[in-house]
């Protein structure tokens, strides 16, 4: 039996394993055995591990689980990866195919060029290894929306190798505290997209739509390190944020320009890999961690009870939460793996290998493209930090939506307020209306400005924070008013002059004698009277979220 | 008019003599009567008439596209031809459309080539005889030569020994031995350009890989196809490559340097070259007329101040296994897209799932041949195979190339070598093997040379005994198609092939040669 290797991402620290029974979510995890037990897709043939899954001992209950994902990215380019067809989505079925893509015989591809620039961007921003030379081969299998009968990848020599990518994972209770948490990458490959299939029962046939046949894709191979469903979910997401901060996907899960495949499998630590399944077409960061932890259960469940772990591939069924078998992908695949020979092996350069004569755009420089890499999530939430002194998981929720950031970064330039109170109001009560009503940033009826407006109101102290939330309120029913004129309008400005605050106090104690005399022999307080009966013209707008209204209270 | 070379009709059509309507009219004319070479599987009529007229207006305005404006050409029914059925001699793509043009078939259209059809071949180019296709064998016009038969003392009215043509490109090489086109495309994977040329007594050239593109040309081995070109004579040949010769965005593996015009010495010199004799291609099954010619060949050479020297490419003998694991293993891949569903044939059974579609369709569709490689290209690429014969066959191709590079590094300029092992042979002995056997045999001097991608041309040298076609094959150093195509004309010019006459062609006057005698050729058999 080999030695229990473990992950060294952090020198001198080690990650217990947790008990899977006791806790709902793993924090840490790792990998026993040797790495070349862990077969990528295209093995899937692959005898089973000499060691099949042990029989649970008596007594024993740890169990570990590892999950390795395959993910694929649409790259967003005009055209597709080896034809000029436009890529669009949610065009007219059919109606985006070049006769490449329908693999007209005699037809040849051509390499689109934005499309290998996106594959090495993402492979520098995911730290991997960039191959000078990389080489593109067929994936041979039989579906009726991949009309060539193979599928062009890059199986012998991707483009990229060797990388990891950082997420960062929350801790304790209340989410409060975050760490960061590594997944080594195995390699990023190019390859094309296949059809859609769209099956009719009632008529027993299915409609093919090939408009995304021969898209461009990156697949993100990694290695399998992660857990548990809530890992690979927030790997997943740091990637996606990655990928659309380059530039090299929009990386919209919706839309289907990012799909997961995770291989998962089961065993006790210290002892052999178990034998894994492959969950297909996960399309949703929630539905990934569900199924993932649905499937690592059910191999539990399943080994405990004396039963075997079928190497198979199965889909998620979101409705019904759990894992199904797939039934097209029944018995053994064998890819038939073969050099693609129509596509010479793909140079890139680096400022020192560039030949002098060469014709620019027929060269890649590696170095260039560093050059140009954007700043990725992970600086920019530092720079959140340092240049704002906010706590790091603002930082994650403001990179987390799209588009709030930049909401964010346009209130700031506007506004005499402090950071903190921006981040607070963009977080909380921006944050909030927007999902509840289920809206994009984009869509916000407020803009930067009007937020702006009124936290400097707010910050010159002409207004309370609990009328500045009913000004926000008006604000967010878009009907064009600034703040200054709705504050004007609605008389909610904070009252200054302490002659005008005794009288009004003297009033409201001459206009409920009542009520005063019931205060001198109690220590209670009494409240929500007096602005009621004395001041209407500063009555609330009733409304949601319905802030407390002002009140002005007497104790006795 | 039909009977001369490319150069001197075009050169007749600048000066007026001949219409391009007329031109193609005759050509019409002549591919009805020839009807029974089956060297034709499409005849473009209408297509080619209205190029015709087009054609005519340039002239007489005086705009001529270029050398090829109105000339005649025909291509193998494997090159896709927008509108225009492309079958590639198959059930499969009976009826297919394709709805563009192959960058070969473009370039000779914009060159104002009128294109009379597409012609006959092996089923998706699979054989070395053209007797493969769905549309019936071709015949090799020869067999119809007064040539052959006044030394056959064959009857003129018996039909039943027709000799084969040779393959895959068999019906274009017939079209033009026959006069009916003054140029064809014919594709060329292990010889299936050369291989024909030699059988009907034309010029049969295989470029460069990377030279001539491949978009539209329906793949056999994608890393050994290239289009070939059938002429009557090399500086022919000269002209069409010029045409069809540069980088085209559409293809990846075609080479970017920019292209020079091709152009031949009107007296070419050889003095000072070195040719290279490869003592493995002399084999046992080589016939003794083939071997004779050979040696005269290189005598011819020598004579002329060449130097002629032995050559050693040590790993031939390994060649035609290794192309058979290879080319199978390619077929496998380029037939899958062959499912009925985009294009094609669809078989009619009623199905209830896509495998049974998939299975019966292709059933259908492909012959015993096509479905052979299928089988032995998928067994190859099995994952538990790939590394003993995929791979092994890769490293064997690289000692392949290494062999040639060691040759032409050493400084040989040009090999000379047979091209088949014999004449064409009457069709009833063909197939008395099978095709895999036929094919392995008469590959044998000619695809070494597509898996090193070199160039290569088949020169008719002489006749047989019998008064049937032989070839020679010269190999040149990749991409210097030019040196090579300038060395063949000398040969061609040394050797005198003399012009096929068609008895029954002859007689109604159709056929009118340059000069009425029959040139003596140098060599002796």
């Amino acid at each position: 039996m080999a030695a229990p290797v473990l992950r060294s991402g952090f020198p001198g620290r080690r990650w217990a394993l947790a008990w899977i029974d006791d806790c709902s979510r793993l924090r840490s995890g790792s990998q026993i055995g040797p790495i070349s037990n862990w077969a990528r897709r295209q093995s899937s043939v692959a005898q089973p591990s000499l060691h099949t899954a042990q029989k649970p001992r008596k007594g024993e209950h740890k169990w570990a689980a590892v999950v390795g994902l395959e993910i694929h990215a649409q790259i967003s380019s005009n055209s597709k990866l080896f034809s000029g067809a436009q890529v669009c989505f949610a065009a007219p079925p059919n109606s985006l195919v070049s006769y490449f893509d329908a693999s007209l015989p005699g037809t040849l591809p051509v390499l689109n060029r934005r499309c290998v620039e996106a594959a090495v961007m993402a492979g520098l921003a995911l730290n991997c290894h960039i191959n000078k030379k990389s080489l593109f081969d067929r994936k041979h299998y039989f579906y009726s929306d991949l009309p060539a009968g193979y599928q062009i990848t890059q199986q012998r020599l991707p483009i990229a190798t060797n990388g990891h990518l950082t997420y960062s994972i929350y801790l304790g209770k209340k989410h409060s505290q975050v760490t960061t948490k590594t997944v080594r990458i195995k390699q990023i490959q190019l390859e094309q997209d296949s059809g859609k299939s769209l099956h009719d029962d009632l008529r027993s046939q299915t409609l093919i739509d090939l408009n995304r046949a021969g898209i461009g894709l990156l697949e993100v191979v990694l290695e399998p390190d992660l857990c548990c469903g809530e890992e690979a979910a927030l790997a997943v997401r740091e990637l996606q944020l990655i990928l659309q901060a380059l530039g090299a996907s929009q990386a919209n899960m919706a839309e289907g320009q990012l799909r997961v495949d995770a291989n998962i499998s089961v065993h006790h630590p210290g002892e052999a890999l178990g034998v894994r399944t492959e969950v297909k077409n996960l399309n949703s960061l929630r539905f990934l961690a569900k199924a993932i932890d649905y499937e690592i259960q059910r191999q539990i469940t399943e080994l405990e009870n004396g039963g075997e772990i079928l190497n198979e591939t199965r889909s998620f069924d979101y409705k019904r939460g759990c894992t199904m078998p797939m039934r097209d992908k029944e018995g053994k695949q064998d890819y038939r793996f073969m050099p693609e020979p129509n596509l010479p092996p793909l140079v890139l350069y680096d400022d020192t290998s560039v030949p002098p004569d060469a014709d620019p755009q027929q060269v890649i420089s590696i170095d260039r493209l560093r050059d140009m890499l954007p700043e990725l999530p992970s600086a920019t939430r530092e720079r959140l930090v340092q240049q704002y002194g906010m706590l790091p998981e603002h930082s994650f929720a403001l990179l987390n939506e799209v588009g709030l950031l930049e909401f964010f970064q346009n209130v700031i330039k506007e506004t005499r307020a402090e950071p903190k109170k921006v981040t607070n109001w963009v977080l909380n009560t921006f944050l909030c209306y927007l999902k509840h009503q289920n809206l994009a940033v984009s869509e916000s009826p407020v803009t930067p400005s009007a937020l702006a407006e009124l936290l400097d109101l707010l910050d010159s102290k002409a207004i309370s924070s609990s009328a500045a939330k009913q000004v926000f309120e008006e604000l967010w029913r878009g009907e064009g008013k600034t703040a200054a004129q709705i504050v004007s309008e609605q008389q909610l400005e904070l009252i200054q002059d302490e002659e005008a605050l005794e009288e009004l106090c003297q009033a409201t104690i001459e206009g409920h004698p009542q009520v005063v005399s019931i205060c001198n022999g109690s220590q209670f307080f009494v409240c929500n009277k007096g602005p009621r009966d004395t001041c209407p013209q500063t009555l609330p707008q009733k409304g949601w979220p319905s802030p407390t209204n002002p009140s002005l209270c007497v104790s006795g | 008019m039909l009977g001369r070379t490319l150069r001197e009709v075009s050169s007749a059509l600048k000066q007026g003599h001949i219409t391009p309507t007329e031109l193609c009219k005759k050509c019409l004319s002549l591919i009805k009567k020839t009807k029974y070479l089956n060297a034709y599987i499409t005849v473009s009529e209408e297509v080619a008439l209205k190029q015709a007229e087009e054609s005519e207006k340039r002239y007489k305005q005086g705009q001529s596209l270029g050398d090829l404006d109105g000339i005649p050409v025909a291509v193998k029914d494997n090159f896709s031809t927008s509108g225009i059925e492309t079958t590639c001699a198959s059930n499969m793509l009976k009826g297919y459309l394709p709805p563009y043009n192959a960058t070969v078939v473009q370039r000779l259209l914009d060159q104002g080539a009128l294109l009379m059809g597409k012609t006959n071949l092996d089923e998706f180019a699979m054989g070395s005889g053209s007797t493969d296709g769905v549309f019936g064998p071709v015949k090799n016009p020869w067999t119809y030569s007064k040539q052959y038969r006044e030394r056959s003392r064959q009857d003129a009215q018996e039909d039943s020994h027709w000799l084969i043509t040779g393959g895959s490109s068999g019906g274009s090489a017939a079209a033009v031995a026959a006069f009916t086109c003054f140029a064809a495309l014919g594709s060329d994977t292990g010889g299936s350009t050369r291989n024909p040329a030699a059988h009907c007594g034309t010029v049969g050239f295989k470029p460069s890989y990377g030279l001539v593109s491949r978009h539209g040309l329906i793949p056999l081995v994608n890393s050994m196809d290239v289009p070939g070109i059938f002429t009557r004579c090399v500086d022919d040949t000269a002209i069409v490559l010029g045409v069809l010769a540069g980088h085209d965005p559409k293809d990846s593996t075609t080479v970017n340097d920019p292209v020079k015009p091709t152009t031949l010495p009107s007296v070419p010199d050889v003095s000072g070259l070195c040719i290279g004799i490869p003592k493995e291609y002399l084999v046992p099954e080589l016939s003794s007329e083939i071997r004779s010619l050979w040696s005269q060949a290189a005598d011819l050479f020598e004579a002329e101040g060449a130097r002629v020297i032995e050559v050693c490419l040590p790993h031939t003998c390994y060649s035609i296994v290794c192309y058979h694991v290879l080319c199978t293993s390619e077929v496998a891949s380029n037939m899958a897209r062959f499912d009925g569903l985009q294009y094609g044939h669809r078989s009619a059974v009623d199905m209830s799932s896509t495998e049974a579609l998939y299975a019966a369709t292709r059933q259908e569709g492909f012959n015993d041949v096509v479905k052979g490689r299928i089988l032995s290209g998928n067994f190859f690429l099995l994952k538990e195979n790939y590394e003993n014969y995929f791979v092994k066959a890769q490293k064997v191709r690289r000692l392949i190339v290494n062999d040639f590079v060691n040759v032409f590094g050493s400084g040989v300029d040009v090999l000379l070598t047979p091209t088949t092992l014999t004449q064409a042979v009457p069709y009833l002995e063909f197939i008395k093997e099978d095709n895999r056997t036929r094919s392995a045999q008469d590959d044998i001097f000619t695809q070494a040379v597509n898996m090193a991608g070199l160039p290569a041309v088949n020169v008719p040298v002489a006749l047989s005994s019998q008064g049937l076609p032989i070839g020679l094959q010269l190999i040149g150093r990749a991409f210097c198609d030019q040196q090579l195509l300038t060395v063949a004309k000398w040969f061609e010019k040394q050797v005198q092939f003399p012009v096929i006459q068609l008895q029954d062609l002859m007689d109604d006057g159709s056929l009118v040669p340059e000069n009425g005698k029959l040139t003596s050729g140098s060599l002796t058999q």
